[in-house]
């Protein structure tokens, strides 16, 4: 790291470093103004007075005493019953991540092994996918969703979510294995095991950083959808992100726009803490496209 | 082997999928387009489903294609960009028109702004790092949704950045939701700062493999810092600029929750936002929505023709 190459001027170090800090508070403010903000009240946090305000909370003590207020919170969590809402969210997720993920296992390990090159049409249907906005495939579902009677139900949306997934799920788990010799299943093979066998023994206990990551990829592709679980999801079974944008469409007129602030910080949370724990997974796998592709 | 039929099964749902959508359009089409003659005469055309011809109806009336009114529009219009004006009525042309500015705006600034980031962080101190890493992978990995709102209150005009902006212009009655331009601003500005991390990591990731004897070489030969970036490193990441380019195409394509979050409806629509107001709502216009779906994909499958075809040759290359 000491090569002359990379050495540099005091001046350009100055720059560097004032840029890097530059995006890191575009990058981070944002997040850190709102979840500050949600503990104050709103006219605090929207201050029409002084901007200083929805940092000291002046009005939020006026009102409660202190600087800091649950009251965002109680009113989301307890009044408009958000907690169901985060439930949903988490079954919804879960059920997901299962479903593509064993689909995406067995059905990548399989390709991978297999000796036609399914590697095109699998990278087409990704990209494709890719491509398309859910939108327009929600659009094909709606009506026979409607016919069948089985609109606004949960599973429904998973299975959706999944097919909408999975091109992408089995492909990344494709390229993985792919990494994984053959030899190992085979030498398994050679010691008496079955096929099946060789999967189980050999190849599942290596294959989870893989897993992890793609299983981390289509979690957040469950969670952060809103066109899909908005149009197919009735309001008892919404999750998260639909039930933030219902709460400015009915609080906007009640005033009281920190419901959704509140919700809107709790629902980040859960992302903030997975990117603090798979920050290398999330990073591999941005980039393990990157590469192959 | 039960894994075979997985793998068919695994493939083929998708793909029934996406022919389904397309599929069930023209029985859409042409449900609604029946629906009309009935009201009118006969319910012997009801009974025929012929919905193909009657269904083009739907893609060429006011709220899509809208080929009479585009039509009306340059026979009377003097000038371009009057036609230009005209088309910008229709709510179909709207859309594209923000979907295309914004695509076409987001893209190379996401490009450049990330290619700065990775090249800054590259040269920091390794300490910090795994920090900046962490606080720039957030705006990309946070809901759409969520973190359009979050940057929605922000320049609201009682927001921290809306006042800033209040500030900087002197005037305290600006309001950034007020003006179509400024709105198209804010909503490009939101693109930018939720993509650029994603096209960061992708540098970032390149630039760790970057040969160190060129760069050498070319500091021998006299390349000052600006050349070698210029020379060495940008050839390097080449290939990683189409793909994020590529990716970024299909994602600002398809740009729709920060409408939501913006409430900005008004000033901007985008093509699947179109399609959502559509299928939203008390009347729930299946065929309108399906109409336009339909157009969007055709939209997307030229935006990425070339693409393909050049994934298609590399392949036959490669077998």
């Amino acid at each position: 790291m000491s090569s002359r190459a990379r050495k540099q001027p005091l001046g350009l170090q100055i720059l560097i470093y004032g840029f890097a800090g530059l995006w890191l508070i575009m990058a981070a403010f944002p997040f850190l103004w709102t979840a500050w903000g949600s503990f104050k009240v709103e006219l605090d946090f929207f201050s029409i007075a002084d901007w200083t305000y929805a940092l000291t909370g002046e009005r939020t003590k006026a009102e409660y005493g202190s600087p800091f207020t649950d009251a965002g919170y109680k009113g989301a969590w307890v009044q408009e019953s958000f907690y169901r809402n985060v439930i949903n969210t988490f079954i919804i997720c879960f059920f997901v991540v299962c479903t593509s993920l064993t689909i995406g296992t067995l059905g990548g390990y399989a390709l991978s092994r297999s000796n036609y090159r399914y590697t095109f049409i699998l990278l087409i249907t990704a990209l494709i996918f890719r491509a398309m906005p859910p939108i327009t495939l929600v659009a094909g579902y709606m009506l026979p969703f409607f016919q069948w009677n089985v609109w606004g139900l949960m599973p429904t949306t998973i299975i959706v979510l999944v097919a909408i997934n999975q091109p992408f799920t089995l492909w990344m788990l494709h390229s993985f294995f792919q990494n994984i010799p053959k030899e190992l299943d085979e030498s398994a093979k050679v010691d008496g095991c079955t096929q099946f066998q060789a999967f189980r023994h050999v190849i599942i206990p290596v294959m989870w950083p893989g897993v992890i990551t793609t299983g981390l990829f289509s979690f957040l592709l469950a969670y952060n959808d809103f066109a899909v679980t908005a149009m197919l999801l009735s309001e008892e079974n919404r999750t998260m992100v639909p039930q933030v944008a219902a709460f400015l469409g009915t609080t906007y007129t009640e005033g009281n726009i920190m419901f959704a602030v509140a919700s809107v910080v709790s629902a980040t949370a859960p992302l903030f803490i997975l990117v603090m724990f798979f920050q290398r997974q999330i990073v591999s796998g941005l980039t393990q496209g990157a590469v192959k592709g | 082997m039960p894994i075979l039929s997985v793998i068919a099964q695994s493939i083929f749902i998708p793909h029934e999928a996406v022919m389904e959508t397309v599929k069930n359009c023209g029985p859409f089409g042409c449900k609604e387009v029946i629906s009309i003659n009935h009201e009118a005469t006969s319910e012997l055309r009801a009974k025929q489903p012929l919905g193909r011809f009657s269904g083009l109806e739907i893609y060429l009336d006011r709220g899509h294609l809208a080929i009479s009114e585009v039509n009306a529009a340059w026979s009377s219009s003097d000038s371009l960009s009057q036609f230009f004006s005209r088309l910008g009525n229709l709510p179909f042309y709207r859309a594209m028109g923000f979907t295309l500015t914004f695509t076409f705006v987001v893209t190379p600034f996401v490009i450049i702004l990330g290619l700065l980031i990775a090249l800054a962080v590259n040269s920091l101190h390794a300490r910090i790092r795994g920090l900046v890493i962490f606080f720039s992978l957030l705006p990309f990995v946070v809901t759409p949704l969520i973190g359009a709102l979050v940057l929605f209150w922000m320049i609201d005009s009682r927001g921290i950045l809306g006042t800033a902006v209040q500030w900087l212009v002197s005037d305290p009655d600006l309001s950034l939701k007020a003006s179509t331009g400024l709105m198209w601003i804010s909503l490009i500005v939101y693109g930018i700062w939720h993509a650029a991390p994603f096209a960061f990591v992708i540098f970032y990731a390149g630039l760790q493999t970057l040969p160190m004897d060129q760069i050498e070489a070319a500091e021998i030969d006299g390349a000052t810092r600006l050349q070698r970036i210029r020379y060495v490193v940008v050839p390097h990441l080449m290939p990683l600029v189409t793909f994020v380019a590529l990716i970024q195409l299909m994602d600002n394509f398809r740009v729709f929750e920060p409408i939501v979050g913006f409430n900005a409806a008004a000033h901007a629509t985008s093509i699947s936002w179109f399609i959502f107001n559509d299928l939203g709502g008390e009347t729930r216009q299946l065929s309108s929505a399906s109409a336009s779906s339909v157009l969007t994909i055709i939209g997307v499958s030229i935006l990425l023709l070339p693409v393909l075809v050049r994934t298609w040759n590399d392949f036959k290359g490669k077998t």
